[in-house]
């Protein structure tokens, strides 16, 4: 397939589609970091995280139409305003849901599966009834529409940087988060050891709850990234979580290095292919290759040996 | 072989294969049109991957979001015979390349692909239904099992998969029918299947393969190879060092439950005509989980109930209001989890067992000892609450017929 | 002496989780008919040698010989096929399944997937599992969902499953741990009956018990033999003194 380009052709393709890929990776690594510390803290995969992130892309759908109706003069800002709205938003109603349904079924992960999924059709129908059946689109404000041209042939998308530089200042503060603060000690503790967690004080269910709401809350951000590569409707969130999944394990659960750089590959390799083979097919190599690497090595490409 | 046929087949259950007998086969034929039967004889064609699902996830613990891989490639296989079969070069003389059938013809295929050549055999049809997708079960089951992927990771794999079907079979439109699937079936060996006395045959047809089924499932689980995946189920580590290959068993049981969603999709495809990919992703796969899981996830009659139940319901949802289809099955799914984790099943056996049996003063002594010592299980399993999973699994114990 | 007279050889056995060396070179012989008692503090490593031998964690280096088969590249399984025996510290048994259920399930017969399926509980069968649970005490409860066994009645049904695959070597962590004291002493009187010409490995605490069973001691200390010996001889080794009482 690579036969009809010449060298520098195939540079300067793989290059664009690398830039054009950058947006897919920031949606995926956003994405995989929510289901990875809901997956770590719980050991269950939240099958509505999808949902989650277009609960997000609505929002920010939402606030561009008020600014664009209200407040056209701010509208070169409404992005930064639309996410922190898409984060808390869905950070809430995570917290909700961990209330209402997670926190009846810990230690069922199968359980949990099938109940996520009850919630993912609900949500679905509901942003049916609500915005409709017909996918919306976004209209970015003018600094971020246009593209940087690198060299003769090949141009970088403006909004795929900023995109990506938000994922990295996010992937960083939860690093942060997770490792570095107070609060990260009481999480990890909490994963470890969970009677012993709450023997020496730490509210348990509180951690739970405000775990599950900061995943969710992350996938609300990715939703907003969504909204440039995608138009949004009541099921685009649903492709996205085999994905998701996929990510995580093939980077190895408890990795966060290792989740971006299998976000990195993963997304890579689609947006590469797909310029070659039709987009089906790319789909369809990106995610055999993954579960064939992931039947070779179960436990991901970053995991650590675990004592029983 | 000697197992007394008392062992595989005690009173009770022996009950419940008659009424459910009786139901579809006396019932239902003699109260419905032929095409309310249809409907009845597509449900069924579900609960036979329902069914396989009681054996690999109610009992063996492995559940899987993908089994509509296997209800589709079952399907698929009786599919491209019978479109063969339809697509005679009298029947297709308009194409450009007659006897290919015509979606390969908008395709501008000129030549039957070679995967399609032997499917003009109906023996080889007939074994490819069973074997391709048991096969491929296997490799799957080889693939994760022996390296002891399992839970939540295997089930987002299975569901990998059957995205990855479905995409593969829209996507070469050509070779697959695409996203229409593969349509305008008509006759089986001549014999047209769109008409109602074949209906008719066909669904008791159905029925005949699904009671072979159900008896397969009845001799599996109560067999030492049915307790054995109790035993794993909870235990896994326990029975590998009670000198057993886990993996094995849960390969079997995962091809069972394979070769039964086959059964179904060959079925599906020759009652309803068609055969197409969304009956293969993951939304029917998960859908059909859930058929499991309201009839009782350890109970193979549940499994039956359950799948004519729900889809019933679906039915008469989408006839009147479509909207809110999504949030019944949505509400559905979560009440089942939280409220009733053992369906149907459970909810016979506390309320409308007891009844029965007060009513019929017939109760034989061993049944009221047992329960009796369940009774006993439950309470004493709650005392033990914090000793893991398996005081939910002890009650669970209770709901298995 | 050679390798092959003994009926357990572990020799430079190590296991390293991410650089931690939980087991580091370590070599142990067993004797036919032997009961070797091992003992040491929290964190030395005895359990995680038990893991070794029956297949449960894999060795980083070294050998674990069992009758001159090499066990470190079989699986779980097919170290239980080749005669070893494993009982866990908490009891593991199938709460879902009754007694008689939880002795038929580790007999020794219809282990692969098809002789499973046509397993037939025949006489000897029958009697096999009498027999052992006359010996572990649980002869009137055969039909009880062994869900409702007290804890000490599931360690002795855990050992009775072990019994009824007539292992070669049997290995017991911690077999009275949590036993009340009329248990421990049935326990007691169980284990020196059972182990009546079978070479067995016991991880134990319990210095008096270890005292009254043991054949030779072997103290574990930070994932290396510190001693092994008599009891009488192992308690008067400074060495051991000092990591117990020292500090």
């Amino acid at each position: 397939m690579f036969a009809d380009y010449s060298a520098s052709e195939l540079t300067a393709i793989f290059a664009m589609q690398g830039f054009a890929g950058l947006i897919l990776f920031s949606v995926l690594v956003l994405m995989a970091l929510g289901l990875a510390i809901i997956f770590g803290q719980m050991g269950v995969i939240n099958m509505a995280h999808g949902e989650f992130m277009i609960l997000g892309a609505y929002i920010t759908y939402l606030t561009s139409n008020i600014f664009a109706e209200y407040m056209p003069s701010l509208f070169v800002g409404y992005f930064f305003v639309a996410m922190i709205l898409a984060f808390g938003v869905t950070f809430l109603l995570g917290m909700a849901v961990e209330w209402g349904l997670i926190r009846f079924l810990y230690k069922r992960p199968l359980d949990t599966l099938l109940a996520t999924w009850g919630l993912s059709l609900i949500l679905q129908q509901l942003y049916r009834t609500i915005f409709g059946a017909r996918e919306v689109g976004v209209s970015l404000p003018d600094w971020m529409m246009g593209s940087y041209a690198l060299t003769d042939i090949i141009e970088v998308p403006i909004n795929g940087i900023f995109v990506m530089v938000l994922t990295l200042v996010i992937a960083l503060s939860v690093y942060w988060l997770m490792y570095k603060s107070g609060w990260g000690r009481q999480v990890r503790a909490v994963v470890q050891n969970r009677p012993m967690a709450s023997a020496v004080g730490i509210n348990t269910e509180k951690v739970d709850r405000i775990t599950f709401g900061l995943g969710c809350g992350i996938a609300g951000i990715a939703g907003s990234a969504f909204t440039m590569i995608g138009s949004t409707g009541p099921t685009s969130g649903q492709l996205y979580i085999v994905d998701t999944f996929l990510v995580v394990v093939f980077g190895g659960a408890q990795s966060l290095l290792g989740t971006i750089a299998s976000a990195f590959s993963i997304s890579q390799a689609q947006s590469t292919m797909e310029f070659f083979l039709s987009g089906s097919m790319a789909k369809v190599l990106t995610l055999l290759f993954v579960v064939g690497i992931l039947m070779l090595r179960p436990q991901g490409l970053f995991a650590m040996k675990i004592r029983h | 072989m000697m197992h007394s046929l008392k062992q595989i087949f005690p009173r009770n259950d022996v009950i419940a294969f008659a009424i459910l007998a009786v139901i579809l086969a006396v019932v239902f034929p003699l109260t419905m049109d032929i095409f309310r039967l249809n409907l009845v004889g597509k449900y069924l064609t579900y609960a036979f991957v329902a069914l396989g699902l009681v054996l690999c996830w109610g009992y063996g613990g492995i559940l899987s979001l993908g089994q509509g891989i296997f209800f589709g490639l079952g399907g698929y296989c009786m599919a491209m015979f019978l479109k063969l079969e339809a697509s005679s070069p009298e029947n297709t003389a308009i194409q450009s390349t007659p006897g290919i059938p015509d979606f390969m013809d908008w395709n501008q295929l000129t030549e039957l692909p070679w995967f399609w050549e032997p499917f003009h055999s109906l023996p080889f049809t007939l074994f490819a239904v069973i074997a391709v997708p048991t096969v491929f079960a296997f490799f799957i089951g080889v693939a994760m099992f022996k390296r002891r992927v399992g839970g939540v990771y295997f089930a987002i794999i299975t569901q990998a998969i059957a995205a990855i079907l479905t995409i593969l079979i829209i996507g070469q439109q050509g070779y697959t029918g695409g996203v229409n699937g593969i349509t305008d079936l008509r006759t089986f060996l001549g014999w047209d299947i769109r008409t109602d006395s074949a209906k008719y045959l066909l669904y008791f047809v159905n029925l005949v393969l699904l009671f072979v089924c159900l008896a397969i499932a009845q001799f599996v689980r109560k067999n030492k190879l049915g307790r054995i995946l109790v035993a794993m189920r909870v235990r896994e580590e326990r029975v590998r060092f009670s000198g057993y290959d886990v993996s094995n068993f849960k390969i079997f049981v995962f091809c069972i439950g394979a070769m039964f969603s086959a059964i179904g999709g060959a079925m599906f495809t020759l009652q309803v005509g068609f055969m197409s990919p969304t009956f293969v992703g993951i939304v029917p796969s998960i859908e059909m989980v859930i058929l499991c899981a309201v009839g009782g996830r350890l109970s193979i009659f549940g499994a039956i109930y359950g799948a004519l139940l729900v889809n019933f319901a679906k039915t008469s949802f989408s006839e009147t209001f479509p909207e809110l289809w999504l949030f019944a099955m949505g509400a559905l799914f979560i009440s089942v989890v939280l409220f009733f984790p053992n369906g149907l099943a459970s909810l016979y056996q506390q309320y409308v067992l007891p009844w029965v049996q007060a009513k019929f003063k017939r109760q034989p002594k061993a049944i009221a000892t047992e329960q009796k010592a369940k009774t006993e299980v439950k309470s004493a399993s709650q005392k033990t609450d914090d000793d893991d999973d398996s005081a939910s699994l002890i009650a669970g114990a209770r709901y298995e017929n | 002496m050679k390798t092959n007279d003994f009926v357990l050889a572990v020799e430079g056995l190590t296991v390293s989780f991410d650089g931690f060396k939980a087991v580091n070179d370590l070599s142990l012989y067993v004797d036919e008919g032997e009961i070797r008692v091992i003992i040491g503090p929290n964190g030395a490593g005895k359990t995680t040698v038990l893991d070794l031998i029956c297949g449960r964690t894999k060795s980083t280096e070294g050998s674990i010989k069992f009758r001159d088969k090499e066990l470190t590249k079989m699986s779980e399984h097919e170290i239980v096929h080749a005669g070893v025996g494993r009982k866990f510290q908490n009891p593991s048994i199938y709460e879902d399944l009754t007694v008689f259920e939880n002795l038929e399930l580790s007999y020794p017969k219809g282990r692969s997937v098809f002789g499973a399926l046509f397993f037939k509980r025949d006489q000897q069968v029958i009697d096999q599992v009498n027999e052992i649970a006359e010996s572990i005490f649980l002869k009137d409860l055969l039909e009880q969902p062994a869900g409702l066994l007290s804890h000490g009645q599931k360690q002795w049904l855990e050992i009775g499953m072990l019994l009824i695959q007539k292992p070669d070597l049997l290995m017991l962590d911690e077999p009275v741990a949590g036993m009340s004291v009329a248990e421990r002493r049935k326990t007691a009187e169980l284990l020196k009956r059972i182990t009546k010409g079978r070479s067995v490995i016991v991880i134990e605490h319990d210095m008096q018990f270890a005292e009254e069973i043991a054949d030779r001691v072997t103290v574990l200390h930070q994932g290396k033999v510190l001693s092994e010996g008599s009891m009488e001889r192992v308690q008067k080794d400074p060495k051991v003194v000092e990591v117990y009482l020292g500090h």
